[in-house]
């Protein structure tokens, strides 16, 4: 079975449609890379899988772990193993970062009917994570992204990601606003991740990312569809010739 | 924790306590004034006093100037006095308390059984002597033995007059006088109960002081007055907690408490005011128009309110310090969220005399529903004040397009070597923080409590251990459906 199967879709955002008869499918264990230019409607296609409102399907399906998921809420298309890497993270000030992850972690626990964690082994597997990530441990103790630089910001979405363990890893241009080193630990967090059963979405505008996290597929969207899919070389070729060739 | 205890719930402490009372009939005239003394069994300074503050009460007006709307008041339909007839006569001991009273605060969480604690039958909480006033009495006070032990003195008020006349005779009105304002001056009429502390010099309080205020009684104010006195180099916090029932017609609460600081004393006082906000659609609640004021009088003293305020239908209520020692300190952190139809115009006064004196405003105001929220303070610096300083941190946190947040500052500086520094920001929960939320499977209403517990972090950490808690529970259930 496929783990995310999305069909003809047509998504409207603030009235205007954005997304114009997707369709993709990701095996488990799969990892699938987004490109295309700005304004195609890569974020759009993060946003709508992660059930954010404002982003009215209008046709089409979702259907994640065997289930059609057009109308479920964000909190339980997390608690069914769906996790988004933001483009932009928002602060919550005064709420620190363990006590965040704390309840991130709790409230998925508690959706599956699992135990909650043991609190101690919970911040030893915090810490840990954070080391690999080159985060120093007083940062967990800060607010949520508050005041974090935009490589910190990125580095804390990865860490959310390989403590929550999800089904399906969608990131929304994670490599932007990263230097060559903040990319490199970033993409060794994500190729952690990576497993036969772990499936990855990578959108991004730019080739580059997927030096690091080598993709099973890649396909280009523009204008709201998938217009051209392949396999790593198509990257190599956009990095090449653009995308005016695909669009036009 | 249970999870149930995390679902956000109706009004808890809304039910009325079924117990015959003597309820005076409504009005206010000077026979009234005479029957509340006379049943105290009042000296006759005491009722001059009163009598007094009845004249001065009678040729005021209400203060119009707070940043709230409501029906004038009929001051003659209100009763003045109302009693449990069991506890008629004053509190005696725990064993002789009537069971239905003692219930109703077990209800409450409210832990009234000294015996229990004592053995260890009841372990969650650390000791905290309790005074509970239930409409107009005090119909218990726990752990008076153990606190006469080191010379704390915890009574309520209408006792002290007798047994500690020469402390209530100095410090009563000296802080708050009887002009001050219009409800200060009626509560000085028509007082009926409240707590009185004195710690005695170089004594640390060994354990939390706290009173427990319930209105009961239908159309009954309540008009309850606490001074605390902590000699020099003493130190004592202090609890409040407030509850009423849910009724439809709104009640008056017009209480004064006094603080009084000497040489190196410290006082840490703390609100946590859950009146009966009112329903939905505003409909009753209770009116807390409220006047309390600390004096640092001796040098090096420290005066600290913290509160939380989550009740009441109007809130007008400015915790203040009047900083008269030489490096004393004065410190105001305040959480006053409002949700529904709720209003609050609430903050601070600092009144900077003595020298190299300062003074800390934190206050975080949330407002969801169709609220309206505002801070009012005033920083102020005598001609005398030199090098004092004061520092305000004032942040406003919008729930929904409904609400309203707003801040009045007034700063009146006299002295050129004052420094005196102003903060303030207004930020929204926006749609972005709660999808975060969300997205890592965390629901609206967890997240909105989330979002504002921390917002309201600085002033949390203020709170006794146990409190903090307590307040960080009463946001939840405040808020519940504050996102739709």
């Amino acid at each position: 079975m496929s783990l995310l199967e999305v069909r003809n879709l047509e998504v409207d955002v603030d009235g205007k449609r954005i997304l114009k008869g997707l369709n993709l499918t990701l095996e488990p264990g799969s990892v699938h890379a987004i490109m295309g230019p700005n304004g195609s409607g890569k974020s759009t296609l993060a946003n709508v899988l992660a059930g954010k409102p404002g982003y009215d399907i209008v046709s089409g399906e979702v259907i994640f772990d065997g289930n059609v998921v057009n109308e479920t809420e964000p909190e339980a298309l997390a608690q069914a193993g769906l996790f988004l890497a933001f483009q932009y993270p928002v602060e919550i000030p005064g709420v620190s970062n363990m006590e965040f992850l704390k309840a991130s972690l709790d409230n998925l626990h508690a959706a599956r009917g699992d135990a909650q964690p043991n609190a101690v082994e919970f911040m030893k597997t915090v810490r840990s994570i954070a080391a690999e990530l080159d985060l120093n441990p007083e940062f967990l103790k800060r607010g949520v992204n508050e005041g974090f630089s935009g490589g910190e910001k990125k580095r804390n979405e990865i860490l959310q990601l390989l403590l929550l363990q999800p089904k399906l890893a969608v990131l929304d241009e994670t490599d932007s606003g990263l230097d060559i080193d903040a990319l490199q630990v970033v993409a060794d967090g994500v190729n952690r991740f990576r497993s036969d059963t772990n499936t990855v979405l990578m959108i991004t505008h730019y080739q580059r990312l997927l030096n690091y996290i080598v993709p099973d597929a890649v396909h280009v969207l523009a204008d709201g569809v998938i217009v051209k899919s392949g396999g790593r070389e198509l990257a190599e070729e956009l990095e090449a010739r653009g995308y005016a060739w695909l669009t036009n | 924790m249970a999870v149930e205890d995390l679902v956000p719930t109706e009004y808890s402490a809304g039910f009325v306590t079924d117990i015959e009372s003597e309820t005076l009939p409504p009005g206010l005239d000077e026979s009234v004034i005479r029957f509340i003394s006379a049943k105290k069994g009042e000296p006759e300074w005491l009722t001059e006093w009163r009598l007094q503050a009845f004249a001065h009460w009678q040729k005021m007006q209400e203060p119009l100037w707070a940043h709230v709307k409501f029906e004038p008041i009929d001051y003659n339909a209100i009763s003045y006095y109302s009693a449990p007839k069991s506890a008629a006569d004053g509190p005696g001991s725990l064993a002789e308390v009537d069971p239905e009273l003692l219930r109703t605060y077990e209800k409450l969480g409210i832990p009234l059984h000294e015996q229990e604690m004592l053995a260890g039958v009841v372990k969650e909480r650390p000791d905290v002597a309790v005074d509970a006033v239930f409409d107009s009495v005090s119909i218990a006070t726990t752990f008076r033995d153990k606190l006469a032990e080191a010379g704390v003195v915890f009574c309520p008020i209408s006792e002290a007059v007798h047994s500690h006349p020469e402390l209530v005779q100095k410090y009563l009105g000296s802080v708050v006088p009887q002009r001050d304002n219009f409800y200060a001056a009626l509560n000085c009429a028509v007082f009926s109960d409240g707590s009185f502390v004195y710690i005695p010099p170089g004594v640390r309080c060994p354990m939390e002081l706290s009173t427990y205020f319930r209105i009961n009684e239908q159309n009954t104010g309540q008009f309850e007055r606490t001074l605390i006195v902590a000699d020099k180099g003493s130190y004592v916090s202090y609890l409040e907690g407030c509850t009423a029932p849910m009724r439809d017609e709104n009640q008056l609460h017009a209480a004064v408490v006094e603080l009084v600081a000497l040489e190196d004393a410290e006082i840490k006082y703390s609100t946590v005011q859950n009146w009966y906000p009112g329903d939905k659609d505003g409909k009753g609640g209770i009116y807390n128009f409220v006047t309390k004021r600390g004096a640092c009088l001796g040098d090096r003293s420290k005066i600290s309110w913290t509160q939380v305020e989550t009740g009441s239908a109007i809130t007008w209520k400015y915790p203040s310090v009047v900083l008269r020692g030489a490096d004393s300190v004065g410190e105001f952190y305040s959480v006053a969220l409002t949700n529904n139809c709720q209003q609050a115009d609430t903050g601070t006064k600092m009144i900077h005399i003595g020298p190299n004196t300062r003074s800390t405003i934190i206050s975080k105001g949330i407002s969801a529903g169709r609220s309206q929220n505002s801070y009012r303070g005033l920083v102020r610096t005598s001609p005398t004040a030199s090098g004092a300083r004061n520092y305000t941190q004032c942040d406003s946190l919008l729930i929904g397009p409904g609400c309203g947040a707003h801040t009045f500052p007034y700063i009146e500086n006299r002295n050129t070597t004052a420094i005196i520094e102003h903060e303030a920001s207004t930020s929204k929960v926006s749609d972005d923080q709660l999808f975060l939320c969300q997205q890592r499977g965390i629901d609206t209403e967890k997240a909105v409590s989330m979002i504002v517990n921390g917002f309201c972090k600085d002033v949390f950490r203020e709170l006794p251990m146990e409190f903090a808690v307590e307040a960080g529970k009463l946001l939840e259930v405040s808020l519940e459906g504050a996102v739709g």
